[in-house]
Parts: structure tokens; C-alpha cells; sequence
């Protein structure tokens, strides 16, 4: 989206509670399904929504779109919350989520492009999603330059990615390819939430300096509390304003975000809740964690 | 006798043959491709001449990506292209594309369903000197075993354009596979190039058995055919550009007619067009066959021509192997 708004106060209330609505149907799908990742989607619900309801250029109800901003969700098992943020969006219906995982669903345990609209990438295979992210990026240039059709290449392109697929050399292959060539209608998030499926990045393969190496290849490197919907589309605003380099936004986020026994607990990565966990987890995002009472109190 | 109807090269049995590396036929198709439409591009990994991607980076500068040595990237830069409207074209050794990037092929390109076009080059073991690290022996099979990917293998470097220009044409994945050593010039410009379809290139007047083969190997083939019939043996020699879709429907009518066959390629002989036909036999008609191919085994550094007789995919092992399913079929 081009000369982004910040967010105004109310909006700002409404997305918040959004996110944690977000984050009470993550936990609901993943109970259902019984199979799947909690902390990875409950750490990024924030950020999933700032995109889709503040930053992307997009209309769920023209899903291809040519000129709609493109979002590749490069990890593609924190699905769960694409799936619902979509939902929410309005690419279909709620009641959809429970399907997520089942035969016959079009939720595929990581998601897939052909299975359902607003998915722009089949991915799970980490660190291929930022390459396929300049694929798209480079379409849009040439189409920007050579095309006469109107409406072709006006998009941009964001990227997420998880900190753990920094390990695959694909993601690396992208990096050095973006830097080199400024891909400025680019940009990668990060979400730098420190664990992994065997533990602590910096124990499993350690990642820092995760800027120094970024700024090695030639971007241009923000770093965000991954909570705070306005750093990031301040940091969104400041990418689309610099021409030189692809931009990549490192956002801090605490994995399992919102539930207690998740958070920053790295056991949480590829599992989900049995029963009585998810009803704990959904009593304290109802409560706000135990600082509002509500009717479930 | 060639078949008169599909205008193959008049001098094909001369020793001056015209001699061209297949690949160049791929060179001049992606050319080609991008003069009919604006949205061919061309990435390569570092081999720009050798892939012959050299003539389309000069006239189409913008649309040609150098991605350097990185064929994980190269694919998936692909496939995002792919699903943004443009006709991606990636090319590098067959044993790095897509040997290396197997994995990105799979999820990214054919399940993803990205159009995006892979040209495996240097294939097959008349790669030569460099040796096995360099000679591709197992990529039609890991390509062909694939949902949703189309597997060309061209028999000369005419045919490889047509295969090329057709790849830009289909929706869809779509694996090319170059030789790269001179070889014959076994079509012409006249000779029909269809997708899916086999064409028979030799006919004896009383055929017994059935040669197909697909790629520098059709070449081998038809001096094999030509011999037999010298030594009152009876030969229809397939090619079979195109291991998938495979033309079961021209396989199937053949072989109902002479139930012996030989299946010629320069890969592995599991998995490629012996194995495709093999499971078509299985499943409609059983013949007696025969596979010449490399027996489970990596090359070695030599010369092309070592080494295609060493690994016994030479004339003499073809005419060898006609001889014993023949023998197989009057035993049956």
C-alpha cells in the first residue's frame, strides 16, 4: 500500500482486540485439529493483523487481483493464523477454520496456493519463501517498466519469515540476490522470536547478529517490538521510502504471545493444546490475562 | 527404411552428418519463445554459454536474470515469477536442476503449480571428461515421478527448439533435458513436433521388434535398426521425445503388433523411459523387453563415445539387446 496511514487511536483499540480475537480462534482451530503449531501463530497474530487490516492493498472478494499487494508467508507452519486472519479479512467464512487439517479441507496442515483463495504461495519447506518473494518483485518491475496494460506491477511485495529458516542456505541464496540487485518494492519481516523446534536458536545455530548480517548483504535493516502494531507500519512507511535497498524489518515477538505456560517456551513450537490447556489459554486471551473479568470468569 | 513422411535429415546415414550439440536447439528456442511473447524470461546459474542462454541475455537484457551459483534460488525466484503472469525458463546442469534443488522444484514449481519451464543440460554420460559428479543419470526419473510435471527429452538440437518453443506454449511445469556433445542432426525444420506424441523413425518391411528411444540415443538406435535389417532382422525404431505424457496410445498399437521391444536412453535403466514404458506393459499389455541403459552404476571421465560403449548403450549393445528379446518372445 503506497503512503501508508498511521494508525489512528480507536483503529489502533480495534486492532488489538482483534489480534487477541485472532489469537482465541488459533488456539480453537489447533484444539480441533489436534495437530499443528501454537507458539509460532499466537507470536505473530499481531503482526498478521497491522497487514491485513491496515497495510496490504488487497479485496477478499477479488482474491487475484493484479495489483493487489502480495504477502508470502515463507514459514508456512504458522498457517493457523493466515488462516484465521483471512477469515476475519472475510476470504471465507469462520466457521471454515474447524476444517483446518481434515480430509478434504482447504486449510492444508501448511498452506497451499491452489486449495485456497488469498494464499499466494504453497510453502512449509523452509527458506523458500523470500526467493519466491523476488520472483513476484521482479515481475512487478518488469511489468512497472514494460507493460501498457494498466493496473500490472503496481504491488508490493512482503515477505515473513521465521528466524529459524535463517539456517536454510535457499534464504541466503534470496538474501545476496535482493541485496544485489535492490529490490525496493521488497520487504521481509522477521519473526525474531528465538526458538525453534529443538530448542533456542542461539543454541541450535545461532543467528546473531542477525542485522550485521543483513546489513553485510546490503539491506536496509529496522528493528520492531513485534507487538506494536504502529512500530511496524512505521517501519513499513519507512521501507517503501527507501529506493536503494530491500528493506528488512526484525521484529521481536514473544512466541505463544498471549497465553502464560506458551510464552517463550520453545516445547510450544509444533504442538497443540490438548483440552484442558486450550481452555486455560482461552480463558486467560478472554481475561486479557486475568486484567479484565469477562463472562468467563 | 526412415519414414518418408516425417521429412528427417536425407543425409542422416552419411558420414558428413550434420553434427550439432542438442543443446544449442534449446538456445535458439527460448530465442524464439521471447520474440512471441513478452512475458519469457531466462534465469541461469552461472553457465550462461554453456546453456546457451548467452543469445537471449543480449537481445532481452531486462528480462534475463543471472542468478549466480545457487540453483535452490534460481528455481524459486522462478516460481515466484511463475505465478505473476511471467514464463520462466531456468537452466543449469541437469545434475544441479534438478538434482540440487529437487525440493524447491517439488513444493514450489509442481505443486505449486507455477509455470515455470526447467532445462536440464549437460544430461546424460556423453557429458564426458568432467565425470559422474557432472553426468545427470537419474533426472528424467525423479522429474517424471512428479505430479504435475511434463518430462521432454529431444533427440537432436531441432527438436530441442521445437520442445523449447512448445514448453513456453503449455501451461505448466515442464522439464527439458539437453545433451551436451555434438550429435547428428536426425529431423528437419519440416519434421511435426507435437507434445506427447512418438513418431516412428524406421520401419523394416517385417518388423519383429520395437526400439524406443529418446534423446542423443535415437541416433544409436536407428544405425542399430539399420544393421538388423542387414542381418534379416526386423526393427521399428519410436522416438519418444516426450517420456510424459507418454504416446501410449502409439506404444500400445505397436507392440500389439510386434510384442518384442528395447527401450533406448542415456539414464539410469529404473525410473526413466524404460521404466514409463515398462509400467505401461504392466498394466496393459505384457512383451517381453529389454532395457539399455546405465545398469545401476555412475559414469566415469572419458570421451562421450568411451563412455557410451563402455556403459553399454553403444550399436552393437542395442543390436544385442534387439536379439534377446526376440529370443524372449519366440520362447514365450
Amino acid at each position: 500500500m503506497w503512503g501508508m496511514k498511521p494508525i489512528h487511536d480507536g483503529r489502533l483499540e480495534y486492532l488489538e482486540e482483534l489480534a487477541n480475537k485472532i489469537r482465541e480462534k488459533v488456539v480453537e482451530m489447533l484444539l480441533e485439529a489436534g495437530s499443528g503449531h501454537s507458539a509460532g501463530p499466537l507470536g505473530m497474530a499481531d503482526i498478521f493483523t497491522a497487514f491485513y487490516f491496515h497495510i496490504l492493498s488487497h479485496d477478499p472478494k477479488k482474491p487475484m487481483w493484479a495489483e493487489r499487494d502480495r504477502l508470502v508467508l515463507s514459514n508456512g507452519h504458522i498457517c493457523p493464523v493466515l488462516y484465521v486472519t483471512l477469515a476475519y479479512a472475510g476470504y471465507f467464512h469462520l466457521e471454515e477454520l474447524k476444517t483446518l487439517r481434515k480430509l478434504n479441507t482447504r486449510l492444508q496442515g501448511h498452506p497451499h496456493r491452489l486449495a485456497l483463495p488469498g494464499i499466494e504461495t504453497t510453502s512449509g519447506p523452509l527458506g523458500s519463501g523470500l526467493s519466491q518473494a523476488i520472483g513476484m518483485a521482479l515481475a512487478a518491475r518488469l511489468d512497472s517498466t514494460h507493460s501498457t496494460s494498466s493496473g500490472q506491477g503496481k504491488y508490493r511485495v512482503y515477505c515473513l519469515t521465521s528466524d529459524g529458516e535463517h539456517q536454510e542456505g535457499n534464504h541466503w541464496e534470496a538474501v545476496m540476490f535482493a541485496g544485489k540487485n535492490k529490490m525496493n518494492n521488497l520487504t521481509a519481516v522477521v519473526d525474531r522470536n528465538n526458538i525453534q523446534i529443538d530448542g533456542f536458536t542461539e543454541n541450535v545455530m545461532p543467528l546473531e547478529s542477525l542485522k550485521a548480517k543483513y546489513e553485510a548483504f546490503n539491506w536496509n535493516v529496522l528493528e520492531i517490538d513485534g507487538h506494536n502494531m504502529r512500530d511496524l507500519v512505521d517501519a513499513i512507511s519507512e521501507a517503501e521510502a527507501i529506493y536503494e535497498k530491500p528493506t528488512v524489518i526484525i521484529a521481536h515477538t514473544i512466541p505463544g504471545k498471549g497465553v502464560s505456560f506458551m510464552e517463550r517456551d520453545y516445547k510450544w513450537h509444533g504442538k497443540p493444546p490438548n483440552k484442558e490447556e486450550a481452555k486455560k489459554a482461552l480463558h486467560e486471551l478472554r481475561t486479557l490475562g486475568r486484567r479484565i473479568k469477562s463472562e468467563h470468569e | 527404411m526412415l519414414n518418408p513422411q516425417l521429412h528427417l535429415n536425407p543425409k542422416l546415414f552419411d558420414a558428413d552428418v550434420e553434427q550439432k550439440p542438442i543443446r544449442d536447439g534449446y538456445g535458439d528456442g527460448i530465442v524464439l519463445a521471447g520474440d512471441s511473447d513478452k512475458n519469457v524470461v531466462a534465469l541461469c546459474a552461472d553457465l550462461m554459454e554453456s546453456t546457451r542462454s548467452e543469445a537471449f541475455a543480449k537481445k532481452f537484457p531486462e528480462r534475463f536474470f543471472e542468478i549466480g551459483v545457487a540453483e535452490q534460488n534460481m528455481a524459486t525466484i522462478a516460481a515466484g515469477l511463475g505465478v505473476s503472469g511471467k514464463i520462466p525458463f531456468i537452466a543449469s546442469y541437469a545434475t544441479f536442476s534438478p538434482g540440487r534443488n529437487y525440493e524447491q522444484i517439488r513444493t514450489t514449481i509442481a505443486y505449486n503449480d507455477s509455470n515455470v519451464k526447467i532445462a536440464g543440460h549437460h544430461a546424460g554420460i556423453s557429458v564426458g571428461p568432467d565425470g559422474a559428479t557432472h553426468q545427470a543419470t537419474e533426472d528424467i526419473a525423479i522429474m517424471r515421478v512428479m505430479p504435475n510435471m511434463k518430462v521432454f527429452v529431444p533427440c537432436d538440437s531441432i527438436e530441442a527448439k521445437k520442445a523449447t518453443l512448445a514448453a513456453a506454449k503449455i501451461w505448466g511445469p515442464v522439464y527439458l533435458r539437453f545433451a551436451r556433445e555434438k550429435s547428428p542432426v536426425i529431423t528437419t525444420e519440416a519434421t511435426p513436433f507435437m507434445p506427447g506424441k512418438a513418431q516412428i523413425f524406421w520401419q523394416s518391411k517385417k518388423p519383429q521388434v520395437v526400439i524406443i528411444a529418446c534423446g542423443v540415443l535415437v541416433y544409436n538406435a536407428l544405425l542399430a535398426a539399420r544393421e538388423l535389417e542387414k542381418e534379416k532382422i526386423g526393427t521399428v525404431v519410436l522416438n519418444s521425445p516426450s517420456i510424459k505424457p507418454l504416446d501410449e496410445k502409439t506404444i500400445l498399437g505397436l507392440v500389439s503388433k510386434y510384442p518384442a521391444v528395447v527401450t533406448v536412453e542415456e539414464h539410469q535403466i529404473h525410473g526413466g523411459l524404460g521404466g514409463a514404458v515398462a509400467e505401461l506393459f504392466a498394466k496393459r499389455h505384457p512383451v517381453p523387453m529389454e532395457f539399455v541403459g546405465l545398469k545401476d552404476t555412475f559414469g566415469e571421465s572419458g570421451s562421450p563415445k568411451e563412455l557410451i560403449e563402455k556403459y553399454g548403450m553403444g550399436v552393437k549393445d542395442i543390436k544385442n539387446a534387439v536379439i534377446r528379446t526376440l529370443k524372449r518372445t519366440y520362447e514365450v
